[in-house]
């Protein structure tokens, strides 16, 4: 897609989800949203950037191979499973903690740990094939 | 803000549950796998530290399975209910000795399966992610074995499938597609026949734990279609296991992977169905398991023979293998098809006893292949002359898997035969042992035209070419395998008291039933 419209804005609007993607992404525990939905979205934002662009600068702009994203994803969610190991609990049981942070109180917990492993997990698959399909085909 | 105010509200969640470590040992075989799968993964361009990160995980999690198996015997079945939501609501993994005794066997033959990868597995390969694939098939195994609940079952079939599918495909070369796409259709084909009769069984009791299932099954009125779920279930699991008259999948496809893979696949996947046949068929549908034994134990038998002739037929080593596979998935069904608990001992032993020894003899394959550059029973000779130490090693692993002492494999033929004379099934002993008679003649065969007979014309031998190191990668694990083969052949004892602690719990479930139920404070 070569219109110099498309390619001005692609920038902008991939950032642009690629924020969206991590709201949505933090609203997930107790409002529509999530580590699922939100990964859908930053690959989204990849993937209009790469339509854009080409896939060259999107492999550039996310350093490592998308696949390796997946993998950080799994390996984050199973080690959320493991935290409850030095709490005494059952794998996976979800711990919260409240902090204080700029005078509210942020509920951390082992869900969000392993939401954030599944937005990881879907962004990497989801661009994997994103990006092998719009590549050129090389013989 | 001044100072640190904030309160860690983690007491609360230390006192609503209370899990020991050794607790947390029925959770590592899933987990640890699945973590270092991940990591490997990421580290994939780095085949080197997807190797290490894999043979030690696994070494890991052999020590984890020993206590995991330690622990139940002493204790009794032993739970996690995923997340603290307790069973019949949430997911339980529970283990009791059968459990335990597989999860434990998968992770010795992932053990060598990985030292054996290191030499066998290219750059290639590695880079296309063969170590995470290995790992999440260690892991689907695993919790096929472990779970609690049914539809958990299906979803690690799932795990297993896709990591094997993986596996199978892994190099893409002509034939690998060809064997996967058999592969691939005949299991998804089960698979889907398994969820039906899953969607059923939940239909007619409204639960999926295995425990509760056992409650509620006996409850159901007389007119439940419970039949039909019992005979969808066998259908599914004789298909997975390469049971006849479902069971030419196997020898199509199992030829084609690299040699560990196959190796892996021969020795535990079809064995995943014999068990999930054994948890749900015998232990939660044991009056219509009563009904439909007579079927089960036709479909034994001819599995037995027709994997016995069927290896007589071939005149290569790898497809040989698989059909000595399916003779003793025969053996294993007799079992479930008699249903006492010295047969369903005897099926258990048996079960351990061929992930171990189709393993091995799959990987000395490997090493045949690697030596004389064929597996064909045509070309392939002479071998004694070059690797004596092979030949020992191979014809201790064929003793074995045709049940000649003081092997593993005698044990739990001596079991099933008694059982069945017991039952008055003197038919099926004859059967029994007609299928290893004829498996010794195959394996015989084989050892003496690729190793006992000179080199035919032509026989192309690599064996110079190889250097030492990668001698070791092979000769190492199949010789760990030979050592354990023969220490089960010597020392029976403790698998034997294990095997018929399992098939009476299979039996009479009420304890399993009570520690999942009981404890979760319904």
């Amino acid at each position: 897609m070569n219109t110099i419209i498309f390619r001005t804005i692609a920038p902008f609007l991939a950032a642009l989800a690629g924020l969206f993607s991590v709201f949505v992404l933090l609203r997930g525990h107790n409002e529509p949203g999530g580590g699922f939905i939100g990964g859908l979205i930053a690959a989204s934002a990849l993937a209009i950037y790469g339509i854009a662009w080409g896939v060259a600068p999107v492999r550039r702009a996310i350093v490592v191979h998308p696949i390796t994203l997946a993998g950080f994803g799994v390996f984050l969610a199973s080690v959320s499973g493991f935290l409850s190991f030095f709490a005494g609990s059952a794998f996976l049981r979800g711990l919260w903690i409240s902090v204080p942070f700029f005078g509210t109180e942020l509920d951390l917990s082992s869900v969000l740990l392993f939401d954030i492993g599944v937005y990881f997990t879907v962004v990497g698959t989801i661009s994997t094939i994103g990006l092998t399909l719009e590549e050129p085909e090389v013989d | 803000m001044a100072g640190p105010s904030y309160s860690v509200d983690l007491a609360q969640a230390m006192v609503v549950d209370t899990y020991t470590p050794l607790e947390w040992l029925a959770v590592a075989p899933v987990a640890l796998p699945m973590a270092a799968g991940a990591l490997c993964l990421m580290f994939r361009s780095r085949g080197d530290l997807a190797a290490r990160i894999t043979v030690l995980t696994l070494g890991l999690l052999v020590l984890l399975n020993v206590g995991l198996v330690h622990t139940v015997v002493q204790q009794g079945t032993l739970i996690m209910a995923m997340g603290n939501w307790l069973p019949p609501f949430g997911i339980v993994f529970a283990i009791d000795i059968l459990g335990a005794v597989l999860a434990l066997t998968t992770s010795v033959v992932g053990l060598i399966g990985a030292i054996y990868a290191s030499g066998d597995i290219d750059i290639g390969r590695r880079r296309f992610g063969f170590y995470t694939f290995y790992l999440l098939l260690i892991t689907g195994v695993s919790g096929a074995f472990l779970t609690g609940d049914i539809f958990n079952l299906y979803v690690w079939f799932e795990v297993l499938l896709i990591a094997s599918f993986g596996l199978i495909i892994l190099g893409g070369e002509r034939a690998q597609l060809d064997g996967a796409v058999k592969y691939g259709v005949l299991n998804l084909l089960a698979t889907t026949l398994f969820l039906v009769a899953v969607g059923y069984l939940y239909g007619l009791v409204g639960t999926l734990n295995m425990a509760d299932i056992a409650l509620a099954v006996p409850q159901l009125p007389a007119a439940a279609p419970i039949g039909v779920v019992t005979a969808l279930f066998i259908v599914a699991f004789s298909m997975k296991a390469a049971a006849f008259p479902l069971n030419f999948w196997l020898p199509a496809s199992y030829h084609t992977p690299r040699i560990v893979v196959a190796a892996i696949f021969a020795g535990l996947l079809t064995k995943v169905g014999a068990y999930s046949l054994m948890r749900i068929v015998v232990m939660l549908l044991p009056e219509t398991r009563d009904l439909l034994a007579d079927v089960i134990l036709w479909v034994a038998v001819l599995t037995m023979l027709v994997g016995a002739f069927g290896a007589l037929a071939q005149g290569e080593v790898r497809r040989l293998l698989g059909f000595v596979v399916i003779s003793g998935i025969g053996n294993i069904f007799v079992g479930v098809a008699v249903g006492s608990s010295e047969a369903l001992a005897g099926s258990i032993f048996y079960a351990v006893h061929s992930i171990i020894v189709m393993f091995g003899l799959y990987l000395a394959a490997g090493a045949v292949e690697r030596i004389a550059g064929t597996s064909s029973l045509h070309t392939a000779s002479g071998l004694y002359r070059l690797e004596p130490a092979l030949a020992t090693l191979f014809l201790v692993l064929a003793f074995a898997v045709s049940g000649l002492p003081p092997f593993s494999g005698f044990w739990p033929k001596v079991m099933l035969v008694q059982a069945t004379i017991g039952a008055g099934l003197g038919w099926v002993a004859a059967a029994i042992l007609v299928t290893g008679f004829l498996t010794t003649i195959a394996m015989g065969r084989v050892w003496l035209l690729v190793f006992w007979r000179d080199a035919v014309n032509g026989a192309p031998l690599r064996s110079q070419a190889t250097p030492d190191a990668s001698r070791a990668s092979w000769m190492v694990p199949i010789a760990l395998v030979v050592v354990i083969v023969a220490g089960i052949g010597l020392m029976p004892d403790g698998l034997m008291q294990a095997s018929l602690a399992s098939a009476q719990s299979l039996l009479d479930p009420q304890a399993y039933v009570n520690s999942v139920l009981g404890e979760g404070g319904n």
